[in-house]
């Protein structure tokens, strides 16, 4: 693997101008909005925004490039670029469905926009590092920043046992990976992925069996971060306690950040130990997608049953990453791309639906949707019919291309079961629709918030599913050249 | 070029919520495919208007369409019942914008089903088309609906699903052998693998397949499905989506299978005849009208499965003359139903009776419709069966002469269901003061009449279209028959 370039010792700080624009954004958030009045709280949304959009073009400008920096510990490549916008992406819809939830919650918006911005930087830094210690920085300082949000709508019962569980059980998969991140230093004598691989392709001698041990506990680190069955206790109560629209953030965005960390570390860098853990990860994949959906079929709240709906998805994504290298990578990142934008639109969605009090979430209370609202049933049912894998939406494209790289990579069998497994999802998805459309009225007193932030960020999460499955060419390209800069 | 009409025809209607909006937009669609029937080299057996464009070149994904003497004539199918489905529906009242939506979208579905030609596109409509038929069935059908809805996606995903494994399975092989990466049908009928991946292939598309036909014992989904889907939605289903499952089998599975088609006709004969004699049997125990139809739905489907199943030129033929004559028939029937329901609002074969004195012209036409259906001589229906049951004769004379009692035990419940709802006294006050047949209702079925007649008197110009394209269908089966199987492993054998 020749890539060398990044390997010189000077200070450039250019592979750090997205995540940095992003973090001075931070900072003027945090800063006016100690002299912003009350009312005038809105205009740090529109900040942040302008923040992400600066950082989104920065990465369209910075596209192609294949630059390290602080001695190669973190890479911009077209690789930490595409996730960087999905990040960017996901930050600025979330912040979108916020505007008039957070302020209705009465949750603080200066923190609020401040603490997400904060995530995001970690997430760009995740995805960027190249090096373990500054991948371990950019995962907490994203997994603090998400500590807290789960826990701001401090009135909420619900929503600090959330946070308190999440805290607890980050910090116990924290302890997983750092202990496999010592393990790994133990036995290559370096924490660089390319000194790391190096030392794998060439060893001095036999690998030490505690190498092993050390990438199956960073395994267990990233198994509990995107939440695969067994590791996933915490996902229901977690998603379901915190804000709705941090909710849609933590599904879509923490979790990318987490697979775009596994891709670079432990399916690029480590794959030599592929057999190693080829088995194990196949178990993990078949037993968090079927899971995940048998429990999401019983849950009445439709909340939880997208929380474990994301559960279920993230076993489809485990599918690719056992196809491996060469088959998986791509159909990994563009199913993340197709992801992002379903789920965040779902939730959104919800988040319409959410009253200040109580947590109106239930089937029943999308009762009669789909003809009150015609625009929200109609963009609910393209997320809830492209979630479920219907073509011609983005989920679709998304799940023909990973069963697609089973089936190249010799995983017949995978493939099989995750086809059943769709068939799973069918269920409770369509129930959504069939409360929406098939049950008359609800509680037709219910006040769905009107806020035209949020319907834009519906509309563009619908334009997005459409676009990506009717012509998905363009973005397949993306995917392919992002996962190729990584060789 | 066809496809690519209808679908930039439909969408562009969509939102209007008139009625005659997306009659226009149906009927012009009809008018596009008649002009496609005159256009159509009869002689030629090979695909025609053919078009094609890149989609997703990353997996060799192409839009392909184009249509043969198969297709043709159930592009047509579809595209006459639809205008006529949606004149049926005059009497939908509750979202009347949504219900043509779903309508028109449906349409494009089963036409882009029809004239795919490649395997991801046609996977596509195929499940399209679900979508459509779910809501019709859910939002504007009878009281089990939500019930019916979904069984009705279940069971055809369950199918579908597996077909996509089988599909992807397919290209994949294809590129290993052939080194070109594509979805091409016709391209992929060049491929010949070993048996035992054939029999798991063409296995997962049968059950894809079967489920759609609905062939027995995958049929429990249909009689639910009818009954709780509106009238237009019956006709649509009865009319046309069921012969996707037929379809499916005559372009998908058969000729892309041989050697596996060859060791399952058999048992699939043997279903297709169980499926006759079972739909007829239940049939005749109904007490809904309705039910008795579609039950009656899964008999006829037997039928054109035997027909697919003989592999010969009489059955193929017969099969595919079956599938339009039920296509028209039983939609007729369900028309039927749907307007002495508007009148009564009940199916219950007992609170009719004697209907003779006040709709005589209903009576008559259901008379006629119905006699078609039974296969009597002069009328579509009987040269269908007749061509079939020679066809499947020449293969296996005893499950045929099974078969054959099918029709008898066919023109029992369906004489039976006749006497008891129009011959005898008026039993129930109420029928007393129908309504006869109104303009509209005839302006419906006046179409389907004619042709059950024409078809039945002079059915050269449908069965010289088809030849060719069936005979190319058999042909490409019997080279490969001929050719011995040690050339498993030569790539692409022609």
């Amino acid at each position: 693997m020749p890539r060398e370039l990044h390997k010189t010792m000077d200070i450039n700080l250019i592979p750090l101008l997205p995540a940095a624009q992003v973090l001075l954004t931070a900072l003027i958030v945090m800063i006016l909005d100690l002299f912003f009045k009350e009312n005038e709280k809105g205009t740090l949304a529109w900040i942040s925004l302008l923040g992400l959009a600066l950082g989104g073009g920065e990465t369209v400008l910075l596209w192609g490039s294949q630059e390290g920096a602080f001695a190669g510990t973190l890479l911009l490549d077209n690789f930490a670029l595409f996730f960087t916008q999905i990040f960017l992406g996901a930050a600025a819809l979330t912040i979108l469905s916020s505007i008039h939830y957070i302020r209705e919650m009465k949750i603080p918006e200066g923190e609020y926009y401040a603490l997400i911005l904060f995530a995001t930087v970690g997430m760009i830094l995740m995805a960027a590092a190249n090096d373990l210690m500054v991948f371990f920085l950019g995962l907490e300082t994203m997994s603090v920043a998400v500590y807290v949000l789960t826990g701001m709508w401090r009135s909420s019962a619900r929503s600090s046992e959330a946070a308190m569980k999440y805290f607890l059980i980050g910090a116990f998969a924290t302890g997983f990976l750092l202990y496999g991140i010592a393990l790994i230093y133990g036995a290559t004598g370096a924490t660089n992925l390319d000194d790391i691989t190096a030392y794998l392709i060439d060893p001095q001698d036999e690998w030490p069996l505690y190498l092993v041990g050390g990438a199956l506990l960073l395994l267990v680190g990233f198994a509990f971060k995107v939440g695969a069955v067994p590791f996933h206790f915490w996902v229901p109560d977690v998603y379901e306690g915190a804000p709705t629209p941090v909710t849609g953030f933590m599904s879509v965005a923490v979790k990318t950040a987490a697979f775009a960390a596994w891709v670079r570390i432990l399916m690029h860098s480590l794959s030599p130990l592929d057999s190693d853990w080829a088995f194990p990860l196949w178990v993990l994949a078949i037993a968090t997608m079927t899971v995940g959906n048998l429990l999401a079929i019983t849950q009445s709240s439709v909340k939880r049953m997208l929380a474990y709906s994301s559960i279920a998805h993230a076993g489809y994504l485990l599918i690719a990453i056992v196809s491996g290298e060469e088959w998986g990578g791509v159909p990994l990142l563009f199913y993340l791309l197709t992801y992002a934008f379903m789920t965040m639109g779902a939730f959104a969605v919800v988040t319409c639906l959410a009253d200040a009090g109580a947590a109106p979430e239930d089937y029943r209370d999308f009762a009669g949707l789909g003809f009150n609202r015609p625009f929200l049933g109609m963009a609910m049912s393209i997320f809830m019919l492209s979630l479920a894998g219907f073509p011609p939406l983005a989920g679709f494209v998304g799940k023909f291309y990973v069963f697609r790289s089973a089936i190249f990579a010799g995983y017949l069998n995978l493939a099989i079961i995750g086809v059943l497994n769709s068939l799973l999802s069918v269920v409770y998805y369509i129930r959504v629709i069939v409360s929406m459309y098939m049950h008359e009225g609800g509680a037709p007193a219910k006040i769905f918030r009107q806020s035209p932030y949020l319907y834009s960020a519906i509309v563009i999460s619908v334009f997005a599913t459409l676009y990506l499955g009717i012509l998905p060419a363009t973005f397949l390209e993306w995917s392919r050249v992002a996962f190729f800069s990584l060789y | 070029m066809f496809g690519a009409m209808a679908l930039l025809l439909v969408p562009g209607n969509q939102m209007r919520a008139l009625f005659s909006v997306a009659l226009i937009s149906s009927g012009l669609t009809f008018f596009w495919s008649l002009q496609l029937f005159y256009l159509f080299d009869g002689a030629q057996g090979a695909m025609q208007f053919v078009e094609r464009a890149a989609w997703m070149p990353a997996f060799g994904i192409e839009y392909i369409v184009g249509i043969d003497g198969i297709s043709l004539f159930l592009v047509l199918l579809t595209t006459l019942l639809m205008p006529l489905a949606i004149l049926a529906s005059w009497s939908i009242q509750k979202r009347v914008k949504e219900y043509l939506f779903f309508m028109l979208f449906l349409e494009t579905g089963m036409l882009g089903a029809f004239v795919a030609l490649d395997l991801f596109l046609f996977y596509v409509f195929w499940e399209v088309m679900l979508v459509p038929m779910y809501f019709l069935i859910g939002v504007w059908g009878g009281e089990r609906r939500i019930y019916a809805a979904l069984k009705f996606v279940l069971y055809t995903m369950a199918g579908s699903l597996l077909m996509l494994v089988a599909i992807i399975y397919l290209a994949t092989r294809h590129a290993q052998i052939t080194e070109v990466l594509t979805f091409d049908l016709l391209r992929i009928y060049q491929l010949h693998l070993p048996i035992d991946q054939q029999i798991w292939l063409f296995l997962a598309f049968a059950l894809s397949f079967a489920i759609k036909v609905p062939l027995f014992p995958f049929h429990t989904w249909l009689p639910d499905a009818h009954v709780e889907a509106p009238t237009a939605g019956s006709v649509i289903l009865a009319g046309v989506l069921l012969k996707l499952g037929t379809y499916g089998f005559l372009r998908y599975a058969i000729p892309l299978f041989p050697d596996a088609t060859l060791l399952a006709a058999p048992v699939f004969i043997a279903l297709s005849v169980m499926g006759i004699i079972y739909g007829a049997v239940v049939a005749m125990m109904q007490d809904d009208i309705k039910k008795l139809v579609a039950y009656s739905s899964v008999s006829h489907l037997g039928f054109v499965m035997l027909g697919l199943f003989a592999l010969n030129m009489q059955g193929i033929q017969g099969s595919l003359y079956q599938m339009l004559n039920h296509g028209l028939s039983t939609g007729a029937l369900f028309l039927l139903v749907g307007m002495i329901y508007e009148r009564r609002h009940t199916r219950l074969i007992e609170n009719f009776g004697g209907l003779w004195k006040p709709v005589p012209l209903f009576s008559t036409l259901l008379l006629i419709v119905m006699f078609s259906s039974v296969g009597l001589p002069g009328l579509n229906g009987f040269i269908g069966e007749f061509l079939i049951l020679l066809g499947a004769f020449r293969v296996t004379p005893g499950w045929t002469a099974l078969a054959a009692s099918g029709v008898i035990l066919s023109a029992i419940y369906m004489l039976w269901m006749f006497r008891r709802m129009i011959f005898g006294p008026v039993r129930h006050v109420e029928n007393e003061k129908l309504q006869d047949l109104n303009a509209r209702e005839i302006v419906i079925l006046a179409p389907i009449l004619l042709l059950i007649v024409f078809m039945g008197v002079y059915p050269k110009p449908f069965l010289d279209r088809m030849k060719p394209s069936v005979d190319l269908t058999l042909k490409r089966f019997a080279t490969i028959q001929t050719a011995p199987i040690a050339a498993d492993h030569a790539p692409g054998t022609p």
